[in-house]
């Protein structure tokens, strides 16, 4: 199954005009979100826009000054800690305890019975093929295994909605692949996922939804889709040989530059209500084309111009 | 409630296990027991009995050296001379010689060893001849001894005071040092287990597990389950060693076989005095003294005995038990406080210092107290908080009105509530809180922050 994000979706979380103050600044203003359920949802935004501090919120770990969260359309409880699972940016174990004592506590933190949690810790252990760390220390294993620890202990409880802040940061290439798998699959088998970082490859590859904060103000949310026609700036990009000449007054060549082989590579940008089709037409009038495409904004792109504004 | 046990429960398991608590709550006891029965195991294995030669051109001493543990005398009719070359072979380890001028020239007095001779054999034989010179003298000057000793007053006998009920063995040296024990052992319980607390919270801090912790319980959870957890470690460790303590002392003195080994030591302690002089004991004592010695020092231990038998032993270890619980639960929220508060042991001190100042003051105001259980300062120093448990704890053995009592109580805990709700407030907020160390005024902000 693959997530349609045009289908309408009831959302699993929302947060209306949150605000949040501290001493001297305050960190949230007015921030209003809707997070559809069982999509994966990027919480983007710089260091210090107040991602954490919504996420803190949303976790009960902090309340609001004013505004409220709705967890599938009821007030924030202290009985919904269980259905939110929360991997923290700042997320460490206790070094000297055993890592199966350890997860059997965390899961019972959560509510979970220790024969329930005994259960679900078999099936993770099985598919991460890490049984022999059962009787581990922490400070026995490495930092990535530590990871892969945290990451068990923040779904074993099987969520409705995961909150992960910075997921892969410290994860190998490998391991963090893996992380993404499990992502992906958590989200097919129902959960939601929110998704907090600064890695725009990897919002790219895994978000349907994302939200920008900067400045403890949103200033972006929507479906990945829509931001990015949002954002697209109507150029198209040209690999050709030989001479264009002079173009017509509606296509206006931004940026052209020699490529290898004799060729030339061009952006060149239309009026929206133009056709494609004209740009190309007359684009094979005069040159041989070897590559066409639209140049679709990329999140990084969207994210620096967004924040930069 | 469910889940501050399930915290407890692992701070619990996690401090018993380690083998830290293991070898303290073994070792303990057993350095307790060994110092309390090493000097009496030694004193009773010391059969190394010396054998003394007497060799009395003076005829005067002949019955006066009594045989003991450690001395065997024999007087023996030989020439000085002949003794002394004969001396090795002979078998003795010590020869006495006492010149017939010995009553006109008491530093006359000689003694021979092949080895060094030890100064508690040295002075036994000097004491001995001194007090036969002594009687001598007093003999030809007609004067009998016993009324030379009834001469002699002991000013220390006049210990008993009159209490209030009339003529009833005062327990006042019994209180005093009760008193002390028990503030001793509540300021050195708070200063350990609360330490503990604090170092717990720094290292849920720094090892970053806080923030999964709390998004999973309240922090004022996680914070009374710890407190808590190693509240009963404390408990339990206490126990243990009370446990151990007598069971190992039991089991050792009954493997030496005495099984009136403390009467023992204490005539031990007697004997020791009169035989080996310590270095302010210079002057010898002669046995009449010593024996007087020995005598009150029973009548010492009987008098004891009476005086802990008329202290109110339930209300002291229910005193005891309260002010333990109360005084620990409330310092400890406050070193929880000051772990939340910091990011690692060195920025500790700073915040240490409001909290070990009244705990100090406490202990020495508790020297005061000892001396005037009944002043305004003991008075009110068992009434603030921060102080009674310790201060209390030192007046209750000397007797306190119950209302008084009572009323500590209730500040006690109502002093508990106030510290409670002020630390779990830093607390809430300091463990989220990493990179600049913060002031006393920023900490003062962090109790009134929204939750």
């Amino acid at each position: 199954m693959t997530f349609n994000p045009t289908f309408p979706v009831t959302p699993i979380l929302e947060t209306r005009n949150i605000v949040k103050q501290y001493a001297q600044h305050r960190a949230l203003d007015d921030v209003s979100l809707s997070v559809p359920k069982g999509s994966i949802f990027g919480l983007l935004g710089p260091n210090g826009a107040g991602k954490t501090s919504l996420i803190r919120i949303i976790n009960q770990i902090t309340g609001p000054d004013s505004g409220e969260v709705l967890l599938a359309g009821q007030p924030l409880h202290p009985s919904h800690i269980q259905r939110i699972g929360y991997l923290p940016e700042e997320r460490g174990l206790y070094k000297k305890m055993k890592v199966g004592e350890q997860l059997l506590y965390l899961a019972q933190l959560k509510g979970l019975t220790e024969r329930q949690a005994m259960e679900k810790l078999k099936i993770w252990f099985t598919k991460f093929d890490i049984k022999p760390w059962w009787e581990k220390t922490v400070e026995d294993l490495s930092k990535g295994m530590q990871q892969k620890i945290q990451f068990v202990a923040t779904v074993m409880h099987e969520p409705e909605l995961i909150i992960l802040d910075e997921p892969f940061s410290g994860f190998d290439p490998i391991n963090a692949n893996l992380i993404k798998d499990e992502i992906l699959e958590l989200r097919n088998n129902g959960s939601t996922i929110i998704f907090s970082t600064h890695r725009m490859e990897s919002v790219e590859e895994l978000c349907d939804y994302i939200a920008l904060i900067d400045r403890s103000h949103k200033i972006l949310d929507g479906s990945k889709k829509a931001i990015k026609e949002q954002f697209k700036t109507h150029t198209y990009h040209v690999d050709y040989q030989g001479d264009v000449g002079e173009m017509p007054a509606a296509f206006e060549v931004v940026n052209s530059q020699p490529a290898d082989d004799g060729f030339t590579r061009a952006d060149i940008r239309i009026p929206p209500d133009a056709s494609v089709n004209d740009l190309v037409r007359v684009l094979l009038d005069r040159v041989a084309v070897r590559s066409f495409g639209e140049n679709i904004p990329s999140m990084n792109d969207i994210f620096i111009k967004a924040v930069g504004k | 409630m469910k889940t501050i046990i399930l915290i407890l429960k692992r701070e619990y398991l996690v401090r018993v296990k380690k083998k830290s608590f293991i070898v303290m709550t073994i070792l303990t006891p057993v350095l307790m027991s060994a110092i309390w029965l090493l000097p009496v195991y030694l004193a009773t294995k010391n059969t190394d009995q010396k054998k003394v030669q007497v060799i009395d051109d003076s005829d005067r001493f002949g019955k006066v050296f009594k045989t003991t543990d450690e001395l065997a005398f024999s007087v023996t009719n030989q020439l000085i001379e002949t003794a002394k070359k004969n001396f090795q072979k002979s078998g003795y380890d010590v020869l006495v010689y006492i010149p017939a001028n010995i009553m006109d020239d008491p530093k006359s007095l000689k003694l021979y060893a092949e080895k060094n001779v030890s100064l508690g054999v040295e002075s036994g034989i000097e004491d001995a001849v001194e007090q036969e010179i002594e009687n001598q003298k007093l003999i030809a000057a007609g004067i009998d001894r016993k009324v030379l000793e009834s001469t002699k007053v002991k000013v220390s006998a006049s210990t008993y005071n009159l209490s209030d009920e009339g003529e009833k063995d005062s327990s006042s040296g019994a209180a005093t040092i009760l008193g002390y024990f028990f503030a001793a052992a509540i300021y050195f319980t708070i200063f350990l287990y609360g330490a503990q607390v604090m170092r717990g919270v720094l290292e849920e801090k720094t090892n970053r597990i806080v923030e999964i912790i709390i998004s999973s319980v309240k922090p004022f959870q996680l914070m009374a389950g710890k407190i808590l957890g190693v509240g009963l470690v404390g408990l339990t460790q206490f126990l243990l060693w009370i446990l151990l303590t007598i069971g190992l002392s039991t089991a050792l003195s009954a493997v030496m076989g005495g099984e009136n080994l403390a009467q023992k030591r204490m005539e031990q302690a007697a004997v020791d005095r009169t035989v080996t002089p310590g270095a302010s004991n210079m002057t010898p004592v002669s046995p009449a003294e010593a024996k007087a010695k020995k005598a009150s020092q029973a009548d010492m231990l009987t008098k004891v005995k009476n005086a802990v038998g008329t202290l109110d032993w339930t209300l002291l270890l229910i005193c005891f038990g309260i002010y333990f619980v109360g005084g620990y639960l409330l310092y400890s929220a406050l070193f929880a406080a000051v772990g939340a508060a910091v990011d690692n042991e060195t920025d500790v001190q700073q915040f240490m210092l409001p909290i070990t100042i009244p705990l100090i003051l406490g202990f020495i105001i508790a020297q005061f107290v000892v001396r005037e259980p009944d002043g305004p300062i003991a008075f009110w120093f068992s009434m603030i908080p921060f102080t009674s448990p310790i201060v209390m704890m030192v007046r209750v053995p000397f007797g306190v009105p119950i209302w008084e009592i009572a009323l500590s109580v209730v500040l006690l805990i109502g002093g508990f509530i106030g510290v409670a709700w002020i630390a779990a407030r830093i607390y809430r907020v300091g463990i989220l809180m990493y990179g600049k160390k913060p002031s006393y005024a920023e900490l003062a902000k962090w109790i009134f922050y929204k939750a």
